[in-house]
């Protein structure tokens, strides 16, 4: 069975838990939700006072609630290859012929299957906040949202391989993406930032990939800004296959 | 014909600085059609031994191969002919059964038609028939262990690898897997490797048994032969007169393996295995013949829990009577 065929096969595996009840899809997004409907008020004014038009406000903070979104959600699929590791779900998996990147490949797109429908859905809660979106706007940021999910959720899969238990796969997330998070300026644009905190953010990744993400809503597809975080993106997301399928291979044989 | 070869097959940890050998060399061979048992106490080296021959870890020295094909270099292979069965339940527990078993099937690429058939028959045999839209988690002990036995079969594997298949099981339970492990050889024609530390489960099933204790393999044979070779009967005789007369008469005997007189009355000897009533008969025989009219006698056949003792000084399992 080619890879293309076993990723299939393990995806629509998966999927299927999904699918049977699908209102659990719902709950990863409250903590976007939240910050979408009391924070975002808070900020869009503040930006607004600051300069930036309200219209400009929400095209600002929605990429950053977005971010957050994929962050999070993604690397949560580490924690489900460790449930599956420690239930001796995966072990049986493996000694079936199935190629070990379609083992790794078919749960990472299954989470970002549902990464997706968790983005689009907080998009249309942000419209009538004030967002505006029209379809190339949208589909292009789902791009991004697409890749940084590929990305993450793969690091996260090889990762939960690799420390075998949630007690240390935890912590590691949290004192790695809280930072990230915040210095790709997410929360607030890095252009209110002092001089040093500027400098700190230019060296993390997501930084780009948010300013794309912000420059595609306010209709700038062919700013530079796009062609660098598109750049980051799809370098993230070479390296993070890379690694996910070289863990998967070498792990257990 | 061996479908079944390992040679040095060996596995070292690292933890720290330290490195740790869980198994040491193991050169061991299998014929197709048998059950082998794998017995050992915890920490031996068998699951690592299984888990190399399973494909699931990288020997550090040494090969093997099954059913033709070399653990390492032609592991997709290995996998196409094996069944393997883990010690840990290995259904997904939110998925329902005939879910589970379906992914087995299409992940060693069965025909459809075939793999449905397939399915159908092994829930049917193993007494699953009923439980297809069941979840995993909703099944009893038992069920579950059978399910794991199930989803190691579905696509019909000459060889089937079993660590500690009853573990945990209650005794009605382990007993149906013993009718359905048989089952396996008998009507399948498969080759089983199992792992336990059940002694009354290796006596039960196994044709051969190998002994593994740090990490090497420290005796081979029939479980009948082990006994007899390691471990004796041993045989208490109480008289009316004087026990110290009756171990000259005794001494006498060439089956007889060693006398004491244990009190004044009481005689202990062991004898082997093989022919041991009739060695009881001939001793009776014998201390009648000498005036010693013989009140009682008791016989005590060997264990592979003796046998255990005998080769490694210790016992199979923490706590266990020898």
């Amino acid at each position: 069975m080619s890879t293309i065929q076993g990723t299939s096969v393990l995806f629509w595996h998966d999927l299927r838990l999904t699918l049977r009840n699908p209102v659990w899809m719902l709950f990863a997004i409250a903590q976007p939700l939240v910050f979408l409907v009391f924070f975002g008020p808070l900020v869009t004014r503040t930006l607004g006072a600051s300069g930036l038009s309200s219209h400009n406000a929400w095209q600002t903070f929605v990429p950053g609630v977005l971010l957050q979104l994929s962050l999070f959600g993604a690397a949560f699929t580490g924690f489900t290859v460790i449930t599956d590791l420690q239930s001796g779900v995966l072990e049986r998996l493996r000694v079936t012929p199935v190629s070990r990147t379609a083992l790794l490949l078919g749960r990472v797109l299954r989470d970002v299957v549902i990464l997706l429908f968790q983005a689009i859905v907080l998009l249309l809660i942000a419209i009538p906040f004030g967002l505006r979106a029209d379809a190339p706007e949208i589909l292009i940021s789902l791009a991004f949202v697409a890749l940084i999910g590929l990305s993450l959720a793969s690091l996260s899969s090889a990762l939960g391989l690799m420390l075998k238990t949630e007690e240390s796969l935890g912590p590691l997330f949290n004192t790695v993406l809280l930072p990230l998070l915040l210095l790709s300026g997410a929360l607030l644009p890095m252009s209110l930032a002092p001089g040093w905190l500027n400098g700190i953010s230019r060296v993390t990744p997501f930084r780009y990939v948010l300013e794309a993400v912000r420059s595609t809503l306010q209709g700038h597809f062919a700013a530079v800004v796009v062609a660098e975080g598109a750049a980051v993106a799809v370098g993230m997301f070479l390296l993070a296959m890379f690694c996910g399928i070289r863990v998967y291979m070498r792990q257990g044989a | 014909m061996e479908i079944i070869v390992a040679d040095g097959l060996a596995r070292t940890f690292r933890s720290g600085k330290t490195t740790v050998s869980a198994v040491q060399g193991v050169d061991l061979s299998v014929n197709r059609g048998e059950i082998v048992g794998f017995l050992g106490p915890n920490g031996a080296g068998k699951t690592t031994t299984l888990r190399m021959l399973t494909t699931l870890l990288r020997p550090t020295a040494g090969t093997a191969r099954i059913a033709g094909a070399d653990i390492v270099t032609q592991a997709a292979a290995v996998r196409q002919r094996i069944g393997y069965i883990a010690q840990a339940a290995s259904a997904s527990p939110k998925h329902r059964v005939y879910e589970e078993m379906h992914l087995q099937a299409r992940l060693h690429r069965m025909e459809p038609t075939l793999a449905r058939r397939r399915i159908e028959f092994l829930l049917t045999q193993l007494e699953l028939a009923d439980l297809g839209h069941r979840m995993a988690c909703t099944l009893s002990g038992g069920q579950r262990r059978r399910l794991d036995v199930a989803l190691g079969l579905v696509h019909e594997p000459a060889v089937i690898f079993l660590d500690e298949p009853t573990a945990g099981l209650d005794p009605q339970s382990r007993s149906n897997l013993w009718e359905h492990i048989r089952w396996l050889r008998e009507e399948q024609e498969a080759t089983v490797f199992l792992t336990t530390h059940y002694l009354e489960e290796a006596d039960a099933l196994c044709d051969r048994i190998l002994v593994i204790d740090h990490g090497r393999i420290i005796a081979e044979d029939s479980s009948a032969n082990l006994k007899q070779s390691v471990a004796s009967t041993v045989v208490l005789v109480e008289v009316d007169g004087d026990a110290a007369s009756g171990v000259v008469v005794l001494e006498g005997l060439t089956e007889v393996r060693e006398v004491t007189a244990m009190d004044g009355k009481t005689l202990r000897m062991s004898v082997g295995e093989d022919d041991d009533d009739r060695v009881v008969l001939d001793a009776v025989t014998a201390l009648r013949a000498a005036g010693l009219e013989v009140r009682s006698f008791s016989l005590t056949r060997p264990t592979l829990e003796d046998v255990f003792f005998n080769l490694t000084g210790r016992a199979l399992r923490d706590g266990a009577g020898v």
